[in-house]
């Protein structure tokens, strides 16, 4: 495949290629406003790949369904904040600019194959319609460049398979035509919304490997959504991690496993029953995640946190910066991440 | 609640349920009218094995290999093809009747999907308390609803929530009413398919020690199965890895997780993502190439054979018993079962 990996300069001089500034989402429904997202922020340059980690609710895939400019509104509705992509707002753009930059510039792949392709046209077909309504191919030019992705992403014999329907392919085949879907334009973003979670292990692990391949020779930025711990330890550059719609914690891979720094990051880490260390009990997070509908006062990690004190009740954490990049919104960050050190 | 007092007297460690070569085929047909049979799908295809009272037999594997047909044929939910199964001497299979109704009180299951396993439109009172009304002679003697919520208490639910919907409840809290449910009747084994898949971390980690804690107030034996390896090697005392219908390799926790001896394992273990970056670059990962086989048309000798990278001609033709094996004695079927050189 024939791509020139992205001169740097498409960036604006010390901007971000994709910034998040203080974005805040609600869903209005009929029981009531959910606050979904709550202020936030995270940026991503060129060729590096962000994690965004969080439990079902936390917020993580609504973020990127903004940046997509799919949300379904209603019921969500954005109420403040920027989507900075090359220094322009997204959110200010109108439907039409915003077809230009999804797929282009911004692609997506979803958590279920099955789901997410149509069952009623062969794979070619529908990998070459984006070809074909997007860069104004040929249907001859599309089909070819149809099997090109399809080797790309390493399906065995695309040229046979190109005329085969999705419930011909098994998982991780689907989860690869998938990805060749959202790389036919060339994007400088790839999102990937737990892209591995319906899939095995063995099958799991080769598509990591295939999305950092892809990621290496195209020069490609990703942002990788999970709940997966383990997942992310091995592919990203640096991690958001999100609890009722904030970030509570943002670091670099390494730093972050070793001391997390929020009280909800460590929780999280000690409660994963690990392969190489057999323990007895479990150490748990007491409690649920909360209601967004009525989000705890102050932290709204408090009702929750082992750190827990008056001023959590009362105060919104702010960020707050530890060095070399990282963040985290806990009163008692420094706190927590010397207790992990010590651990 | 305290074990029944007819529990106190048994051994723990004696075979509780034995199971012999059961085989279940879903047969595939073909035409209209006149159904031919042209093929089946093997999706249990001869597994064996033993589980002790007490004790937690992990069964663990990918999609389509049988783990979850092998519960349900336990459950007689399904009639297997062939192939027997004891539960405390008495015959699983050939059980009809009354007799069939007491054995099914004795094994209770916890299903996956604690959004579906749960009908919406029954308290949770009426929901942990259906068994009794299948099993009158099981039912408590005074009040039902008391014994219900000594039941909601037991899985760490406020026992006032009795009135409540499903709905009302988290996946974490829903799967907790899917085992007070399991636990009504008083069980002493209780298959868990794919208990906390469903579940997020922080609340997974809750329902696991749950089921540990109850196990060792009850004295209650688990068949456990589930994808996660490190889920299983958290709970099991023994694992049972299959592929493809059958056992390939069994054995006790150490056996299985630092001495496995069958490549698929090997490779299984090694593809396990561990959250921890530095000890990541340390393991050398085995990396399988290709997908499972169609169950309908596996491969012939070895079923694995084709994904394996010490596959030889004999693989092709003799099928490798679930026997132990020179390298470690635990039962592999590989006919070059060894110990992986460098353990991840």
């Amino acid at each position: 495949m024939t791509v020139q990996p992205t001169p740097a300069s498409a960036t604006p001089e010390g901007g971000h290629l994709l910034e998040l500034r203080d974005l805040h989402i609600e869903f209005r429904t009929n029981e009531g406003v959910a606050q979904v997202i709550n202020g936030v922020s995270y940026h991503l340059d060129a060729g590096e790949t962000l994690a965004v980690l969080g439990e079902s609710g936390s917020g993580k895939s609504v973020t990127a369904q903004a940046i997509m400019g799919i949300l379904d509104t209603p019921p969500a509705f954005i109420r403040s904040g920027q989507i900075l992509y090359q220094g322009q707002d997204l959110l200010t753009r109108s439907e039409e600019q915003r077809r230009q930059v999804r797929g282009t510039e911004i692609a997506m792949i979803f958590q279920d194959a099955l789901s997410a392709l149509n069952p009623v046209f062969p794979v070619g077909w529908q990998i070459g319609e984006t070809l074909r309504q997007r860069a104004g191919m040929s249907r001859a030019d599309a089909r070819r460049r149809a099997i090109e992705l399809m080797d790309l992403v390493k399906i065995p014999g695309a040229a046979k398979r190109i005329g085969d329907y999705p419930h011909q392919f098994s998982g991780g085949m689907r989860q690869r035509v998938m990805i060749a879907m959202a790389l036919a334009l060339d994007p400088k973003v790839l999102i990937a919304d737990e892209p591995t979670t319906a899939l095995d292990v063995t099958v799991q692990a080769q598509i990591m490997d295939l999305l950092a391949d892809l990621r290496r020779e195209l020069n490609m930025a990703m942002i990788l959504i999970t709940h997966d711990l383990g997942v992310v330890a091995g592919v990203a550059d640096r991690i958001a991690v999100m609890y009722a719609g904030r970030i509570v914690e943002h670091a670099d891979v390494r730093s972050l496993y070793k001391a997390p720094a929020h009280p909800y990051t460590k929780g999280l880490l000690e409660s994963i029953p690990r392969l190489d260390v057999r323990g007895q009990e479990l150490s748990t997070i007491k409690g649920l995640p909360p209601n967004l509908m009525r989000i705890p006062s102050g932290c709204p990690f408090h009702p929750r946190c082992p750190y827990v004190q008056q001023v959590c009740v009362d105060v919104v954490p702010h960020d707050l910066v530890l060095g070399d990049g990282r963040t985290s919104a806990c009163h008692f960050a420094q706190e927590v991440r010397d207790d992990s050190v010590a651990r | 609640m305290t074990a029944s007092p007819a529990n106190s007297t048994k051994v723990r460690g004696e075979t509780i349920l034995s199971v012999d070569n059961l085989v279940k085929h879903f047969p595939i047909t073909q035409g209209v009218l006149f159904q031919r049979q042209i093929g089946a799908v093997k999706a249990v295809d001869g597994v064996s094995f033993e589980l002790r009272r007490g004790e937690t037999l992990g069964v663990v594997g990918e999609s389509g290999c049988g783990k979850s047909t092998l519960a349900r044929l336990l459950m007689r939910l399904e009639t297997p093809t062939s192939g027997q199964a004891t539960l405390e001497g008495r015959d699983l299979f050939k059980a009809s009747g009354g007799e069939l109704r007491r054995l099914r009180r004795n094994m209770q299951m916890v299903m996956q999907d604690p959004y579906t396993s749960l009908n919406p439109r029954m308290t949770v009172g009426d929901i942990i308390g259906e068994p009794f009304e299948i099993h009158p002679d099981a039912a408590p003697k005074g009040s039902k609803q008391k014994r219900v919520q000594e039941l909601l208490d037991l899985v760490g639910l406020n026992p006032e929530h009795i009135n409540r919907y499903p709905h009302q409840f988290s996946g974490g809290q829903r799967q907790r009413i899917g085992i007070a449910r399991a636990l009504a009747l008083k069980p002493e084994v209780i298959v868990c398919d794919e208990p906390v898949s469903a579940l997020d971390v922080s609340i997974q980690a809750q329902v696991i020690n749950l089921l540990k804690q109850l196990q060792d107030e009850l004295g209650l034996s688990y068949i456990f199965i589930a994808h996660d390896l490190s889920v299983v090697r958290h709970i099991a005392d023994r694992v049972a890895v299959m592929y493809l219908g059958r056992i390939v390799e069994i054995g006790t926790d150490d056996e299985i997780y630092e001495r496995a001896t069958h490549p698929y394992t090997q490779a299984l273990l090694s593809a396990v993502p561990v959250p921890d970056p530095e000890a990541r670059e340390q393991r050398n990962m085995i990396r399988l190439v290709g997908d499972v086989p169609s169950p309908a048309d596996p491969p012939s000798g070895c079923h694995f054979r084709t994904r394996c990278w010490k596959a030889q001609d004999i693989c092709a033709v003799e099928d490798p018993a679930t026997v132990p094996r020179a390298a470690d004695p635990h039962p592999s079927a590989c006919h070059f079962a060894e110990l992986r050189p460098a353990t991840p």
